[in-house]
């Protein structure tokens, strides 16, 4: 097995491992991580992409895209913790309800009264 | 300069520099930006709408950069009727918002929950239209995700505008909902790479995608997508977020922001793979008459109104996966009808659902809650809003002489043109079951010969709003040709 196949073995692995545990993880923070690890593991394919095709010349058009890829990665992750700190202060639990949260008798269910 | 990358720069970065202006927090800046967005989009899509019919479809190499290094904008017929439902959409929903966040000068509390919105909305909904209007132009599949991200991303915000711990709730989920269908759409992105080395649509469509590596890839982008788009059975997120957001907020999300992912699937399924499977296309729309019975019988029973009408947007977005089978009847053909007919509901489900949000604002502004109850005899006070909103719900349920008629009769000729029997049963259900829903909130609204007591007087400019975007679902119906002869340049495979 060459070290191009490793990567991209080992970038689905990862992708496939950190899709789980943003399924079935409930704490928020393990959530946003595994979610930023799925990116990881595709940024991981397409490195691993080009050379597989052309092993002596290096594709920039993976890297350009892992590069923004990264910036969106960020972006995505600072966004996500800082409404989870928001959750956390108004629920005083880092896990989202189960199920739908349809329970019109709850203080606040009227979006319209509370903006 | 052609007309072409004129109107596509127009389109794109007049919204993403209104966004910037609006960003300050001078409410006068905060206002040019909401006219400056409007502006450039309405102008921007009516110029390509011209273009298109002239010349076709047309190209635009940013700064004359094509691919594979430079980005590349596609205008056809798809793209472009898009771009302009959502101009007509949000150029009047940013009027409602001016109104509806308070009186701007006198943003006294800018800590306080309705300055953090009125703050906010604005930047976040202009960079949210730059997003949409980036990808109904994109050209290549990696373009397409990162117009997808600043849609998810400023969606999730929105939402979470809305200082309710349900609303803050429904925002997170609705992101990492969000978040996890991008990466599968990346995933399928980085698989298609891996395989053919390439990102542009025309080159993939000229390839013809298939084999092992390229179906997952489409299976990957296709779960990503369905999820942003609430398709049964991923649409457990959609009624809190939507329902939960500012009165503005939810309009966007109901009619534009889930169209966006919807026109990534179709570009995908058909300009791409060329059809994709046949057993695929029946799937999606069996999933899509699912989310039809299954969001309509929720939406009658729900208790409040913005509820109702995201559990209705659930139903609704279910017709646009029935056009799917639908469009490619047999291997090698197409039905012209289903195309032009989904779209079609797709676009006039925009304007319909807009109205009927808008509207739906304005009566629990009135009352200051939204359950079905409170608003009773809401429409003695309000006639206008409640004209919008049973003018938006008639057009949903498909009553001549709207454009969700239109669409829908161009929807059952394709279905009896090909005897795909099923399907007409579920149109035909599910325009009943919106009848039943949409009179449910009526009958409330006219419940009771007095008025409400506490009422809090709704400014004309929030009913305007809402009243136009009902009269544009009635409207268009009646000029419904034009937008089918623009739906045609290009069609389903444009390359």
């Amino acid at each position: 097995m060459n070290p191009v196949d490793l990567y991209m073995l080992a970038g689905i692995a990862i992708t496939l491992i950190a899709l789980y545990a943003a399924l079935t993880r409930a704490h928020l923070f393990w959530k946003v991580l595994a979610i930023n690890l799925m990116g990881t593991g595709i940024f991981l394919i397409l490195l691993a992409a080009p050379s597989r095709r052309t092993p002596e010349i290096a594709d920039p058009l993976p890297q350009a895209m892992v590069l923004t890829g990264i910036v969106v990665a960020v972006a995505a992750t600072a966004l996500a913790l800082g409404i989870a700190l928001r959750v956390i202060a108004r629920s005083d639990l880092p896990f989202l309800p189960d199920g739908d949260e349809d329970d019109p008798d709850s203080p606040g269910s009227t979006g319209e009264a509370s903006r | 300069m052609t007309p072409f990358e004129l109107w596509s720069t127009v389109v794109i970065f007049g919204p993403l520099l209104a966004s910037v202006v609006a960003l300050s927090a001078r409410p006068a800046l905060l206002r040019a930006g909401l006219v400056l967005g409007s502006l450039s989009a309405l102008v921007g899509s009516a110029g390509l709408w011209r273009a298109v019919i002239l010349y076709g479809p047309g190209r635009h190499l940013l700064g004359g950069w094509g691919q594979p290094l430079g980005i590349e904008l596609w205008i056809d017929g798809f793209g472009v009727a898009m771009l302009a439902v959502t101009a007509l959409v949000g150029a009047l929903t940013s009027l409602y918002a001016n109104s509806y966040f308070g009186d701007l000068s006198e943003l006294s509390v800018r800590e306080s929950p309705a300055g953090r919105g009125a703050r906010f909305f604005a930047p976040l909904w202009l960079l949210l239209w730059t997003a949409l209007n980036g990808i109904y132009l994109s050209a290549d599949l990696f373009n397409l995700y990162v117009t997808l991200e600043i849609l998810g991303l400023s969606a999730a915000a929105i939402v979470t505008l809305a200082v309710s711990r349900q609303a803050t709730v429904a925002g997170m989920r609705y992101l990492l909902v969000s978040l996890i269908g991008s990466l599968l759409y990346l995933l399928g992105v980085a698989l298609l790479y891996v395989q053919y080395g390439t990102l542009s649509l025309e080159g993939l469509a000229a390839i013809g995608p298939s084999g092992p590596i390229p179906a997952i890839a489409l299976a990957a982008m296709t779960v990503g997508m369905a999820a942003k788009t609430a398709l049964f059975p991923f649409h457990a997120w959609l009624p809190p977020a939507h329902a939960g957001a500012p009165a503005p907020g939810s309009a966007i999300l109901s009619a534009l922001v889930v169209k966006g992912s919807f026109f990534i699937l179709v570009r995908l399924w058909f300009s791409v793979y060329g059809g994709g499977s046949p057993e695929g296309l029946v799937l999606l729309g069996v999933l899509g008459s699912g989310a039809i019975l299954w969001g309509s019988v929720l939406a009658l029973r729900q208790v409040s109104l913005k509820r109702l009408i995201a559990y209705s947007t659930v139903a609704q977005l279910g017709y646009l996966f029935v056009m799917f089978p639908l469009l490619i009847p047999e291997p090698g053909l197409w039905n012209a009808d289903a195309w032009t007919g989904g779209l079609l509901l797709a676009i006039s489900h925009a304007l319909a659902k807009a109205a009927m949000f808008l509207a739906a604002g304005n009566m629990s502004y009135a009352v200051a809650q939204d359950r079905l109850t409170a608003i009773s005899g809401v429409a003695h006070r309000l006639p206008m809003s409640f004209f919008a909103f049973g003018v938006g719900g008639l057009s949903l349920a498909g009553l001549p002489p709207s454009a969700g008629f239109v669409g829908k009769w161009l929807l059952l000729r394709s279905a009896f043109e090909t005897a795909h029997w099923i399907w007409i049963a579920v149109i035909a259900v599910g325009g009943l079951l919106t009848i039943a829903y949409v009179l449910k909130v009526l009958r409330y609204a006219l419940d009771r010969d007095e008025a409400p007591e506490d009422f809090r007087p709704v400014p004309r400019r929030m009913e305007w709003a809402a009243a136009l975007l009902a009269l544009a679902a009635m409207a268009l119906g009646v000029r419904a040709l034009e937008l089918v002869e623009l739906l045609l340049v290009g069609g389903p495979f444009p390359w």
